[in-house]
């Protein structure tokens, strides 16, 4: 099971061991960089000399160049700073969608799982008839409902990917809520909200970090897939996959239009699921050593 | 063991009618109805109150969704608003184009994902592990339209070895290898984003039974590493996959949608963008209830293949 | 003592001596044994007492040649029924076990492959050494499971473990072990896992196959009340060492290790009093990845004293069967309890 640190001793361990694993595992290290890379440049996009705007016809569909490291896009933009920005809305749908979600599950999870009974069985089943709908075609159709853009693709990913958090999150409070702790301060008469703030979150606490970290990986793809099919982000906003969408019309003049965001896509999903990795390290020792001794 | 399997199916009927009543409460919800398709700001009160009447748009909601309910399970889909063809003589075209594309690409991915998994998993940490475990570590951050739009590029524009769209070339439609070609690059894409989850699966559970007591003990007892793979861990780790592999059933219908609509492959996943881009939401609703229900048959096929194969479970009832 | 206990023709069986084995854990060496030299007899049954860290399991698989492949084992010498184990290649070495000699384990629970029935367990082991048919490995496996004492054999060799209840599924593998008829068995804590009236049956069952099936056994325990009905010799170990080993009334009624002697005082009595203290050994087992220099039992021996830290004592020879390795004699030792020389490091 996943337990917090004990005291400074197994922190230390804890550190060490992730430490240990990130040397011998020079992905991991490229991809703690690479995170840091592309969330600074998200960033900082306001402040860097980027220009995603200015159109420039005559230059349109230039390839990659000193000039525009990235090339120029169908009008004649210069697609590094496009792609930046676009990456900018990705990760920040990303982002807020993981927190939406995280949310949503841990409230379920908790709530059902600390209060059992009826309330558990209705919660439950209505996280079963969610996962029952392929997320593809739930996700589209609820986006059908709400105005394409920004905020509906946030809700429409946060709120139709928290079923798999909440089981997770249900399945720890269950047994949580055994330990003697917790039932001595129910039998002392602390309100139930209380305990579940104080008491089970905090041990909760490294499965969320773990999840959240795929969380973002999932709710990017998601993004990019949604705004792909053209019902996700809408111009004048873009990102990585509205660009990708554009770029397929396009694919036989400019490939590099296409392959840009694309790779970038591949390379942050992957770092974050690294970082998932690192994560799970860090908080289940007992997965480092395998031997016993 | 009949008795456990009939109490889930008892379990499962409800479930599916609540998606029902979800979906046609949606289906209501919605800003656009099937009126409104069939009728103009210019028509009169009393000629829209006669096409509601016929459609049976008058009668309570109640009766209008037993009405729907029952045709559901008769096989009629009801109309697109958007081409008035019945849904049901659409899908009886187009699902098996989907299954077309998707049970080799589904199943081949299994079949190679077992063999990979199996090596990556009695070869944990080693380079062979760490390679397929790498690939699929990369693997399952591809996504898979961008997959799409690369093979397009490279092997039907560049190459120009394989046709781009669609499912026949017009005039060959009796030709297999046309068939073929049309047919290979959506297959490989599928292939491809099947593959690396089903190998971690298949890797992960290798992991579990090799950590297994029963495998130091037949180790003691002389079994040699082939003997341990292919007459313990293979069977207790093909099992449960097995049973897994019912819950494939609702990928049979919506497991491509964007694959599909990329290389204009003539399955549910165009006609299903397609309604949900025009608002068609007969169509919309039809195919979520649809898929939904086979999401809950696919568990249910897979706990009864459970109970049937696993002999700890035949006994429990 | 019990007649059943004499050797049967005595020859030597197995001989290890000087065994080492280490672990590789991520850069870290783990010791896990450090030295340890063990023989049985034929008819012997020898009983491994250690507490849990001590190396007992480690050394019996680094017999077997069970270990991972981050082990590594040396040996002065490891030889079985004649046969260097040492010069053998890892192949050769598979094929002995099962068949040469045979091990079973502490949890009967998941010893056994939940998807295939008893029957297959059975007949695997039977014909990858016997060259029998499916029908004659049949036969085979219902005596085997006779043997064990298991009713309806016929039937219970087509269901599967979880039909079983632990002390069956314990039986079951001691069936596996001897189908081959091996000559060595080596039970590591078979009974720790299972009830104590359970416990009893399963030791009573070893002695008789002891008897009827002419197999020496090596048991390895940390309950020392089990030991002193069964076995006819006992090695104690420490911290990867051998302390101390002897036949089983010298181990009793004359220990000569400071270890072994506190072992035997935690043994609670039915005579001790109510409000007497159960007698513990403070402290821990010393770490397995930085080894102490001198005797590892040191910093817990109430005797303790210097030289006991700075080097490993060898060992002193006190009777043909009987050997401790302490710097103190017994006469010391005695001495120092009766001048209360001792410490109290126990208390």
């Amino acid at each position: 099971m996943i337990v917090m640190a004990k005291n400074k001793n197994d922190q230390k361990r804890r550190i060490e061991n992730v430490l240990s694993a990130l040397k011998h595992d020079k992905l991991a290290i490229a991809s703690l960089v690479f995170l840091v890379i592309i969330i600074a440049l998200a960033l900082l996009a306001p402040i860097l000399p980027l220009d995603p705007n200015t159109t420039d016809v005559r230059n349109m569909f230039q390839p990659p160049s000193p000039e525009h490291w990235f090339g120029t896009d169908d009008i004649g933009r210069d697609y590094l700073s496009r792609v930046i920005y676009g990456g900018r809305v990705s990760l920040l749908v990303g982002f807020l969608a993981m927190i939406t979600c995280v949310c949503v599950g841990v409230l379920v999870g908790t709530v059902s799982g600390y209060c059992g009974g009826w309330i558990d069985s209705i919660l439950m089943r209505i996280v079963d008839i969610m996962s029952s709908i392929p997320w593809m075609v739930l996700v589209t159709v609820i986006s059908l409902f709400l105005k394409r853009g920004l905020k509906s693709i946030i809700i429409v990913i946060g709120f139709f990917t928290w079923m798999e958090i909440a089981r997770l999150v249900r399945a720890e409070t269950l047994s949580l809520k055994e330990r003697e702790y917790v039932m001595y301060a129910k039998f002392v008469g602390i309100p139930g909200y209380v305990i579940i703030l104080k008491h089970i979150i905090p041990s909760v606490l490294p499965t969320i970090i773990i999840a959240a970290s795929t969380g973002i990986a999932n709710a990017i793809m998601t993004e990019s897939s949604l705004s792909f099919l053209g019902l996700g982000i809408q111009q004048p906003m873009s990102s990585w996959g509205s660009l990708l969408q554009n770029a397929q019309s396009y694919m036989q003049n400019a490939i590099y239009m296409a392959i840009l965001p694309g790779l970038l896509i591949v390379l942050t999903i992957f770092a974050f699921n690294k970082l998932g990795n690192l994560l799970r390290i860090f908080v289940e020792p007992r997965v480092m050593s395998g031997e016993k001794d | 063991m009949a008795k456990y399997i009939i109490k889930r199916i008892l379990a499962a009927i409800p479930m599916v009618l609540i998606i029902t009543v979800i979906c046609f409460a949606l289906m209501n919800l919605a800003p656009y109805d099937a009126i409104d398709a069939m009728t103009t700001p210019n028509m009169s009160p009393e000629t829209v109150a006669l096409i509601k009447a016929k459609y049976g748009y008058d009668q309570p909601v109640y009766i209008q969704y037993i009405r729907w309910l029952d045709g559901l399970i008769n096989g009629n889909f009801g109309y697109s608003i958007v081409t008035h063809q019945s849904i049901s003589a659409d899908l009886a075209i187009r699902i098996p184009n989907t299954i077309k594309l998707i049970l080799p690409a589904y199943l081949l991915a299994y079949v190679f994902a077992i063999i990979l998994g199996l090596v990556a998993g009695s070869h944990k940490n080693k380079w062979a592990d760490k390679l397929i475990d790498g690939l699929c570590s990369i693997g399952i951050a591809l996504p898979t339209f961008w997959v799409s739009m690369l093979l397009m590029y490279f092997l039907g524009y560049k190459l120009n070895i394989l046709p781009i769209v669609g499912m026949h070339t017009i005039g060959q439609e009796n030709s297999l290898i046309d068939y073929f070609r049309h047919f290979l690059m959506p297959f490989i894409a599928l292939f491809l984003s099947f593959l690396p989850d089903a190998t971690r699966y298949v890797r992960s559970s290798t992991i579990t039974q090799y950590s297994e007591d029963y495998v130091m003990v037949q180790q003691a007892f002389g079994a040699s590493k082939a003997e341990i793979m292919f007459k313990h861990v293979c069977k207790n780790v093909l099992l449960p996959i097995i049973t897994k592999l019912g819950m494939a059933l609702p990928m049979l219908v919506t497991g491509a949608i964007i694959t599909e609509t990329i290389f204009g492959w003539p399955g549910v996943g165009p006609y299903f963008v397609k309604a949900i881009q025009g608002m068609d939401y007969p169509i919309v609703m039809v195919i979520l209830v649809l898929s939904s229900t086979l999401v809950i048959l696919g568990n249910l096929l897979s706990d009864i293949l459970y109970c049937l194969t696993d002999p700890r479970i035949k006994d429990l009832g | 003592m019990d007649e059943n206990k004499m050797t049967q023709t005595g020859e030597r069986l197995l001989t290890v001596d000087n065994l080492k084995t280490t672990f590789m854990i991520h850069k870290t060496k783990v010791e896990a044994v450090r030295g340890a030299s063990i023989h049985v007899d034929d008819g012997d049954i020898l009983a491994v007492v250690g507490e849990s860290g001590s190396g007992k399991s480690v050394l019996m698989k680094s017999i077997m040649g069970l270990l991972p492949e981050n082990a590594q084992t040396t040996a002065d010498s490891l030889v079985y029924m004649g046969r260097n184990l040492l010069e053998l290649s890892a192949d050769e070495r598979r094929k002995m076990r099962g068949k040469e000699f045979a091990m079973i384990f502490q949890d009967p629970m998941t010893a056994l492959n939940p998807l295939k029935k008893i029957g297959s367990h059975l007949t695997e082991v039977l014909m990858r050494y016997r060259k029998l048919n499916k029908k004659q490995a049949r036969e085979e496996a219902i005596e085997a499971l006779r043997k064990v004492g298991i009713p309806s054999p016929e039937k219970r060799l087509d269901q599967y473990p979880h039909e079983f209840s632990g002390g069956m599924r314990q039986r079951v593998l001691i069936a596996m072990a001897l189908c081959c008829k091996p000559k060595l068995l080596i039970a590591d804590e078979p009974t720790t896992a299972l009830d104590v009236t359970i416990q009893a049956q399963i030791l009573e069952l070893l002695k008789q196959l002891r008897d009827e099936e002419k197999m020496s056994v090596v048991l390895i325990t940390h309950d020392l009340g089990v030991v002193a009905s069964l076995s006819n010799r006992i090695s104690v170990m420490y911290g990867g060492l051998i302390m101390e080993e002897g036949l089983t009334d010298e181990i009793f009624y004359a220990p000569k290790h400071p270890y072994t002697r506190a072992l035997l005082h935690a043994i609670p009595q039915p005579t001790t009093g109510v409000k007497e203290r159960l007698e513990a050994i403070p402290g821990m087992a010393p770490s397995l990845t930085n080894p102490p220099a001198g005797c590892p039992f040191a910093e817990r021996c109430k005797y303790a004293c210097e030289k006991c830290e700075s080097e490993i004592p060898a060992y002193r020879q006190y009777t043909k069967t009987q050997r401790a390795m302490c710097v103190f004699t017994e006469e010391e030792l005695n001495a120092m309890d009766k001048e209360g020389k001792a410490d109290g490091r126990t208390e």
